[in-house]
């Protein structure tokens, strides 16, 4: 790119990445866009398999091929020290995904070894995510690893097993979004608080055709889990990806990780990775700025991600909304939710909290929830469950205490996965509770059939537990 | 299959219905593709116990047989589950009419050959009160002219993705299709080396 003529019309960050991994382009046709790292897990993959061996193809790069078991996975061992799958089904696609693995070669990282974890945990904590690569995995979170300037994005089970066969996938340039975030988040307020407060501002469709790039100082001042937790949320907002421009903080994270660059590998990746960050002239095909100083502890009060408010805030009453449409899906949600219009959630009793998932389960969430539960108690009737992400976060969350901290408070303190956040391994609330999550949905039943969710950060999840009730947690550790 | 056909509606018309409503994740754990239709929409379709919730419009004996779903705005919001358009097909719906829909369930539904019609407002509202007014009223839909002709009479275009008609129309394979690109793959990998990424 030295050779770029001066006056040539600066590039997104987007586009960069975009831009190198074309493979093929034909007018009026989709791209044909080179995936770097395909990220596989137990739910979405079976059929893909099967595609291809009902054609009989081999996996092209099982080298940029990398599975990890966590969706259907239980968080809890048996008396006899074994995991308790969920069902014969889950313990199916278990084994059919560890045969899949063996049969092409891919390195699969299976529930309780060393590695594993949820799959946008791991992808990271790895050193595999890396800036500028093009990352694909079955499932919408992938939108998570956009936080080190990759391009990284969702993927139906068909297209799986397109990048299973060809490295490759068909698609069309999506546009671009550039957020701003002006000043600094306040002290105490989270990457999460941020992130709710962008999708409750412009909607679940906000987005939609739009790769987000997340800018601003409030941005830059986030570390690399704070970002994650950012971009794992775009597809909240409909969009096709979230991205953040390299930097110094994300060289730091990446140094010395298993799979990231050594030695003069390393500096010259440094030397790609620093071009990459959007240029000053560069364009976008919508642009929004917001400050980050006016953002509050956040929660939803409805069944998706937008229908939020600040803590402090009464959820809305529908009478009061002008656009008929509108008013409609406040009233239904609030109907689900069994809220009163109007009325404030602060002080609202909670039956469960869950502190996990992709969006919340890294290191410096479990810190910033324990920080919370030191020296308090789990509220009497609220049952208060912590997944780490990871068997590595789980490892290090141990080392440093973290788990007697919540064990002490009366917390669950469990075994890595997805648990809660999708209730698909035997963990869920029942019909009619409530739970504080700090997960990334809110849809009914999300959490369990006729389960009620609302979303926040883990210092807020963590001020629901200790209070049994929805808290501004500002107050709880004032 | 012909690309031109002729269908009841059933109307389901929240907008943002979301993956977990259209097929819940307690279902995910298949490893094959058949079987969910009786798992689609679930949670709202059967109480508790299992029974027909007798309100919901599946349930509802005069839109049996609809093969066209007439849903909202923001339709499949949420995962990236192909469970969900699968479940849908595995049910007998063709087509889905609804004022937009998310990005991820749109690609998928295609690649499964479940069409994903997004009309204007008006046209939208205009065959929402046919429906209402008579279940069994038929909407035209033809994929080659890119129309759906409604109750009333009227003719929409319907946009869909010039090289996605392509495919359906000519019973193209997607996979087939980008394998027809492996000596490109091949020249774009042998160029970039060993580099892991960009
Ligand atoms: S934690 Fe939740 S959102 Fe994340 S990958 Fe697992 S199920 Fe999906």
């Amino acid at each position: 790119m030295a050779h770029a003529a001066a006056d040539a019309p600066g590039r997104t960050l987007f586009e960069k990445v975009w831009e190198s991994h074309v493979v093929a382009r034909e007018p009026e046709r989709p791209t044909v866009l080179y995936v770097d790292l395909h990220l596989v897990h137990e739910v979405t993959s079976p059929q893909a398999f099967s595609e291809l061996a009902a054609r009989n193809l081999e996996v092209r790069r099982p080298d940029r091929t990398v599975a990890t078991m966590d969706h259907s996975t239980p968080t809890r061992r048996g008396s006899d020290g074994r995991f308790a799958i969920v069902s014969d089904a889950a313990r199916s696609q278990l084994e059919t995904l560890r045969d899949n693995c063996r049969r092409h070669g891919i390195e699969l990282f299976a529930l309780g070894e060393e590695g594993n974890g949820i799959v946008h945990v791991v992808g990271p904590e790895r050193g595999l995510t890396q800036p500028g690569m093009t990352i694909c995995c079955g499932d919408s979170h992938t939108s998570t690893h956009g936080a080190f300037g990759a391009l990284a994005f969702g993927i139906g089970t068909s297209q799986v097993g397109h990048v299973l066969a060809t490295q490759c996938l068909l698609q069309r340039r999506p546009k671009t979004f550039r957020v701003t975030f002006d000043g600094r988040l306040p002290a105490g307020i989270e990457a999460k608080d941020l992130i709710l407060a962008l999708i409750a501002r412009i909607g679940v469709g906000g987005a939609t055709g739009h790769v987000l790039e997340y800018a601003g100082p409030a941005i830059e001042a986030l570390d690399m889990e704070g970002r994650m937790t950012v971009c794992n949320m775009s597809i909240e907002a409909g969009a096709k990806a979230g991205m953040i421009a390299p930097d110094d903080t994300t060289f730091a994270y990446l140094a010395g990780k298993a799979r990231a660059p050594q030695g003069e590998a390393w500096d010259q990746a440094l030397e790609r990775w620093r071009a990459l960050p959007t240029d000053p002239d560069a364009a976008f095909d919508r642009e929004l700025r917001l400050d980050a100083r006016t953002i509050a502890p956040r929660i939803t009060w409805g069944t998706n991600p937008g229908q939020g408010i600040a803590i402090d805030e009464p959820v809305p009453d529908p009478a009061e909304v002008a656009d008929a449409q509108l008013r409609g899906q406040v009233a239904r949600a609030l109907r689900y939710m069994d809220l009163e219009p109007g009325k404030p959630l602060l002080g609202r009793k909670v039956d469960v909290v869950f502190v996990g998932s992709c969006t919340n389960a890294r290191l410096t969430d479990l810190r910033a929830a324990a920080a919370v539960f030191a020296g308090r108690r789990v509220a009497a009737g609220v049952r208060a469950l912590v997944v780490p992400g990871s068997v590595a976060v789980k490892a290090e969350a141990e080392r440093e205490g973290r788990d007697r901290i919540f064990t002490d408070a009366g917390a669950e303190w469990r075994e890595p996965g997805c648990s809660m956040c999708i209730a698909m391994n035997g963990d869920r609330i029942e019909a009619g509770q409530y739970a504080v999550s700090t997960s990334n949905r809110n849809f009914e039943g999300r959490q369990g059939p006729g389960g009620r969710t609302f979303l926040a950060s883990p210092a807020t999840a963590a001020a629901a537990a200790v209070t049994g009730r929805v808290a501004d947690v500002r107050e709880v550790l004032r | 299959m012909s690309w031109s056909f002729t269908a009841t509606c059933a109307p389901l018309l929240r907008d943002d219905v979301d993956t977990d409503q259209i097929i819940p994740a307690r279902f995910l754990t298949t490893t094959t593709k058949t079987g969910l239709g009786e798992k689609l929409f679930a949670d709202w379709r059967y109480d508790g116990s299992g029974a027909p919730r007798p309100g919901f419009p599946l349930n509802d004996p005069a839109h049996g047989g609809a093969q066209v779903l007439l849903a909202g705005a923001n339709f499949g919001a949420g995962s990236s589950r192909e469970h969900a358009p699968w479940a849908r097909v595995d049910y007998g719906f063709r087509a889905i009419v609804a004022r937009s829909f998310a990005d991820i369930f749109a690609g998928n539904a295609l690649k499964n050959g479940l069409l994903v019609i997004a009309l204007t407002d008006e046209a939208h509202e205009a065959l929402r009160q046919s429906v209402e007014r008579d279940p069994q009223v038929r909407v035209q839909v033809d994929l080659e002219a890119q129309t759906v002709a409604l109750p009333d009479g009227s003719k929409e275009r319907f946009p869909i993705d010039g090289f996605m008609k392509h495919m359906l129309l000519e019973g193209i394979d997607e996979l087939g299709y980008l394998r027809g690109f492996l000596p490109e793959i091949a020249a774009f990998e042998g160029a970039r080396g060993a580099a892991p990424a960009g």
